[in-house]
């Protein structure tokens, strides 16, 4: 029963999204007015109906309900609770059912909460949401029903091991909140283009909804990178993989946005181009769905591959991205950039780093797709690293470098004598971290200027906050200098595992030592070892670390049954000054034991300087959000007053 | 977790359907002594495609295939040859496809003027946007 | 209050919709006529690599590049006991040897006792077979995975390549891909 309840209410919120359309647009016509007051009643139950088909999902996953396709396929009632559950958005159709409900949830709030737009603008924001909803409820109805039953079988096929892992439960659903959040800032585009109002109230109403996706699309990449830096057991954390890469497409094109939409909200200026990026922020997060689905580049991270799936993808994004660009084409140019600045001004650096920010987007779509473009004339090519690390480098440097004065100037114009004074210390703090990197003969450019930009934007990063009371600061400023501060902490990070690693691979016998940087190593023992649904090799080591306490480790090479399948698990001991990361291997002939060890100063940070981007955007959006809730209770309270005034 | 993945695409590529018993070769596993060498090697097995394992570079596989190329990197580096050079070698037998590091000819040549492309388009768009004088 | 002039930049209005449609199209291409992935050998009409390897069986001699000159054009077949496909192109290397094609196998990283039993299962068409434990073999030719089939003419030039399974149609093909590297 629960299945099919499930399905009703996905049919009930497809219909109530066809309404809110329809009711929308013609509420944008003269003679259509009177049904404008039902678009916002229909987002908020389309969202509720939405999340109801979400939970009917849940519960079957949950109650290992084997009559049903999805959980036949992807579950197995052996398995841990975590992963049922996780099992429910960890497939195809699931995860679009997740998406269709994160949407139709943003699109309630949006519509109850959202009152400062003129009225149509809203009512255009609210239909297109409604149209891109549609896409997906199609999507989901005709092509990947969630909730298809079949003949009960004795047992399910289970989850892939590769996603019964508490990093992976979490990561894609993280990323399909982003990718879904930014689809609210494309409606909002959609809806200031149809009715020509692109204003500062404009990016003030999108921003959190951006931040929000930002956030997300921050953390998701994050638990990302980290989940495949310990899971596929080498030690590297970014591979510029066709995935990889459609997850950081749309997280660079939000990240410019999120800084156009400061300068729209606060000065009036760069209209268009925040309208284009939100087109371009959604579009790259339809593209990464499309990369994933259709599999139509090779990736490691390729699951649920199904060339079907990605033309119904690829129709959506022909629909809706093609038409949101035919609409800018055809509207743009009425909506005129507004305000000008100076060529030293806050806007300026802002604007600066858009367009660095928008090229290095460019690379990386462009470097992602050419192999594709490649086979389609018939040839091969790989595209890796020592494109994408130098190639990027060209814009994130000088981005990096404007990032740590931009936030010094003010508005409109300035004088860069004024900040001057100010960037003393930080480019003392660089040029000496260079030097000293220089006279340890690098091998490599590139970590060098890492290692000299980190010291330099922390700091810089901080001076914002320079001759304030740090009580009064406001969140928002807060949000910005922890999200700075993190930046030049992933790169610190960054820049030392490549510069600083040390690598060891041997064969060991039980009993013996290594050593990898500052630690000792020795092999205890190997033993068998089970799980819930696993066996595996356990090995036990110790380490110490410049002949310090000795810390136990427990690498594995475990052995999965349903579905059969190998897995490493990686061991790892975090210090705050870097990480040991150990992997057992395979068992030679003569009874040593392949060990994989390394030792990679200050990696940590990548991940710890990311989560500190995303802390930094959520207390600008804390901050946001709070001081729109004031609004929205003044204006009530003065509403109220009116209304008993006028009784 | 490889083995996985292998198996995997396995599935697709057809030919290889399982994997074989044999202990991995002298160097795929063993670093250099010389650990210069072994940088130079290391850093050329980095940007060198797995064959077997599709999008992976064969200094990050678990693959059979990937330990034989890191040996033959190995060996091949430890007796004086250049990466370049190795690099080549592999390029003349897989095409471009095996080297992560896109070389300039007539197909890729976009990729290498992108930046200035980039560039170019940026400050045309821009031309109109910044005032010297107070408006 | 100062409005940017927006004439002149109506191009740019529309560049973006026309890079999308560019991009839509390199997908559309992709995903409908999806190119062929496999990793082709860049190495055929290059003669055979320098290389000697033992035997891989105790009743076939090794192989080395020597064994492919002189007389006529022969077929390298890569090959291994853990190949599951491998045995399906059995009974067609065994027609191919009946026509008269001498084959001479390299058993890819195979161990001596599997790959008795697997001739014994599927027959031996081979009238030598090197062991590549090391994929020497294998890497110096181009051949990316197991079973690939090269033509080889008198030469040591290597000809053709076959990527998989040979199948029964495949069968003629390679005799006249045989008969091509003669001239």
């Amino acid at each position: 029963m629960t299945a099919e309840f499930g399905l009703a209410a996905l049919w009930l919120a497809a219909a109530l999204a066809a309404l809110q359309l329809f009711a929308g647009a013609l509420a944008l016509t003269r003679k259509g007015e009177a049904l404008g007051g039902a678009v916002r009643p229909a987002a908020v139950v389309q969202g509720l109906l939405a999340l109801a088909s979400f939970i009917a999902l849940v519960i079957v996953f949950v109650q290992t309900d084997l009559s049903v396709k999805l959980v036949h396929n992807n579950s197995h009632s052996a398995k841990p609770m975590l992963y049922k559950l996780a099992g429910a958005w960890g497939n195809h159709e699931g995860s679009m059912l997740l998406w269709v409900t994160v949407m139709g949830l943003a699109g309630s709030i949006v519509a109850l909460v959202e009152r400062r737009l003129p009225e149509k603008t809203m009512l255009a924001t609210l239909a297109g949401q409604a149209f891109v909803s549609l896409g997906f409820y199609a999507f989901l109805l005709f092509s990947s029903n969630p909730f298809t039953r079949m003949a009960p079988a004795p047992e399910g096929r289970g989850l892939n091991p590769l996603l019964q892992d508490p990093g992976l439960a979490f990561h894609p659903p993280t990323l399909y909140i982003g990718y879904v959040g930014l689809s609210i800032a494309f409606s909002f585009a959609i809806g200031a283009l149809i009715t020509r109002e692109v204003s500062p109230a404009f990016a003030r109403a999108m921003r959190p909804w951006v931040l929000g996706a930002w956030i997300f699309l921050t953390l998701g990449i994050v638990a990302g990178s980290y989940w495949a830096y310990y899971e596929l057991g080498w030690g590297g954390w970014w591979f510029w993989d066709p995935v990889e890469n459609a997850s950081l497409m749309p997280w660079l094109a939000a990240t410019a946005l999120l800084h156009s939409c400061s300068v729209l909200a606060a000065r009036n200026a760069l209209r268009a181009w925040t309208v284009m990026l939100g087109v371009v922020a959604f579009s790259m997060s339809m593209v990464g769905t499309f990369l994933v689905r259709s599999g139509i580049l090779t990736s490691v991270h390729a699951f649920a591959v199904d060339p079907e799936r990605g033309s119904f993808i690829l129709a959506l994004l022909g629909i809706y991205i093609g038409g949101a660009l035919t609409l800018f084409g055809l509207r743009a140019s009425t909506v005129t950039e507004g305000e000008r600045f100076a060529v030293v001004s806050r806007e300026s650096a802002l604007v600066f780093n858009n367009v660095m920010l928008s090229c290095t987007l460019g690379i990386v779509l462009v470097g992602t797709l050419y192999p594709l473009l490649a086979e389609a004339l018939g040839q091969q090519v790989s595209i890796g690293p020592p494109y994408f690390n130098p190639f990027t480098a060209i814009f994130v440097v000088p981005m990096l470098l404007v990032m740590a004065v931009g936030p010094l100037l003010r508005w409109r114009r300035d004088e860069f004598g004024r900040v001057r004074k100010g960037l003393i210390l930080p480019a003392l703090a660089g040029l000496l971290v260079l030097g000293l990197a220089i006279s340890w003969k690098p091998a490599h450019v590139l970590p060098v200027i890492g290692l000299a930009l980190a010291p330099a934007i922390g700091i810089a990063s901080l001076l914002p906050l320079r001759g304030r009371k740090l009580r009064q600061v406001k969140l928002p400023l807060w949000g910005m200098v922890f999200a700075h501060f993190g930046v030049a902490l992933s790169l610190f990070g960054m820049a030392s595992d490549s510069a600083f690693t040390s690598e060891k691979l041997v064969a060991v016998n039980v009993g013996e030592k290594v050593a990898v940087g500052p630690w000792q190593i020795g092999l205890k023992s190997i033993d068998p070892v089970a799980g819930p649904n696993w066996t595996a090799l356990e090995a036990v080591m110790e380490a110490r670390y410049h002949g310090g306490d000795a810390i136990t480790l427990h690498p594995q090479s475990r052995s999965f049954w349903s579905p059969p399948q190998q897995t490493s698990e990686s061991a790892l001991v975090t210090r705050w000054n870097g990480q040991l990361y150990a992997v057992l291997g395979d068992e030679s002939e003569d009874g040593r034991w392949q060990l994989r060890l390394w030792w990679k100063p200050f990696v940590p940070m990548i991940w710890f300087g990311g989560i500190l981007i995303a802390f930094g955007g959520f207390l600008a959006l804390l901050g946001r959000v709070a001081s729109d809730l004031r609004r929205i209770v003044a204006r009530n309270k003065i509403s109220y007053r009116r209304q008993r005034q006028g009784r | 977790m490889k083995r996985l993945l292998i198996a995997l695409m396995l599935l697709f590529s057809g030919p290889l359907l399982a994997d074989d018993t044999m202990p991995p070769a002298p160097y795929a596993n063993r670093q250099l002594d010389d650990p210069k060498l072994e940088a130079k090697a290391h850093e050329l097995m980095l940007t060198i495609r797995c064959l077997t394992c599709q999008s992976q570079s064969i200094a990050d596989s678990d693959a059979s295939m990937a330990g034989d190329l890191r040996n033959q990197i190995r060996q091949r580096v430890a007796a004086g040859e250049e990466p370049e050079t190795i690099r080549q070698w592999l390029v003349a037998r897989y095409g471009d496809y095996i080297s992560y590091a896109p070389q300039v000819t007539s197909l890729t040549w976009p990729l290498f003027v992108l930046p200035a492309v980039l560039l170019l388009l940026a400050a045309l768009m821009l031309r109109r946007r910044f005032t010297r004088k107070e408006p | 209050m100062s409005e940017a002039p927006t004439k002149g930049a109506r191009w740019a209005m529309w560049l973006p919709l026309g890079l999308f449609a560019g991009f839509a199209a390199l997908l559309v291409v992709g995903l409908m006529w999806p190119a062929d992935k496999t990793v082709k050998s860049r190495f055929v009409g290059q003669p055979l690599p320098e290389f000697n390897l033992a035997a891989a069986s105790d009743d076939r001699p090794g192989l080395s590049r020597a064994d492919f000159v002189g007389g006529k054009p022969r077929l390298l077949n890569v090959f291994a006991s853990w190949c599951v496909p491998c045995a399906a192109e059995a009974p067609q290397l065994e027609a191919l040897r009946q026509a008269g094609v001498e084959i001479h196998g390299v058993a890819l990283r195979d161990h001596k006792p599997e790959l008795a039993a697997f001739l014994a299962r599927n027959g031996n068409p081979f009238s030598r077979i090197g062991a590549d434990n090391l994929s020497v073999v294998q890497v110096g030719i181009g051949s990316a995975g197991v079973p690939e089939t090269f033509v080889i003419d008198s030469k040591g030039v290597i000809r053709h390549q076959h990527i998989g399974v040979i199948m029964a149609d495949d069968v003629p093909k390679l005799l006249a891909k045989l008969r091509e590297a003669e001239q």
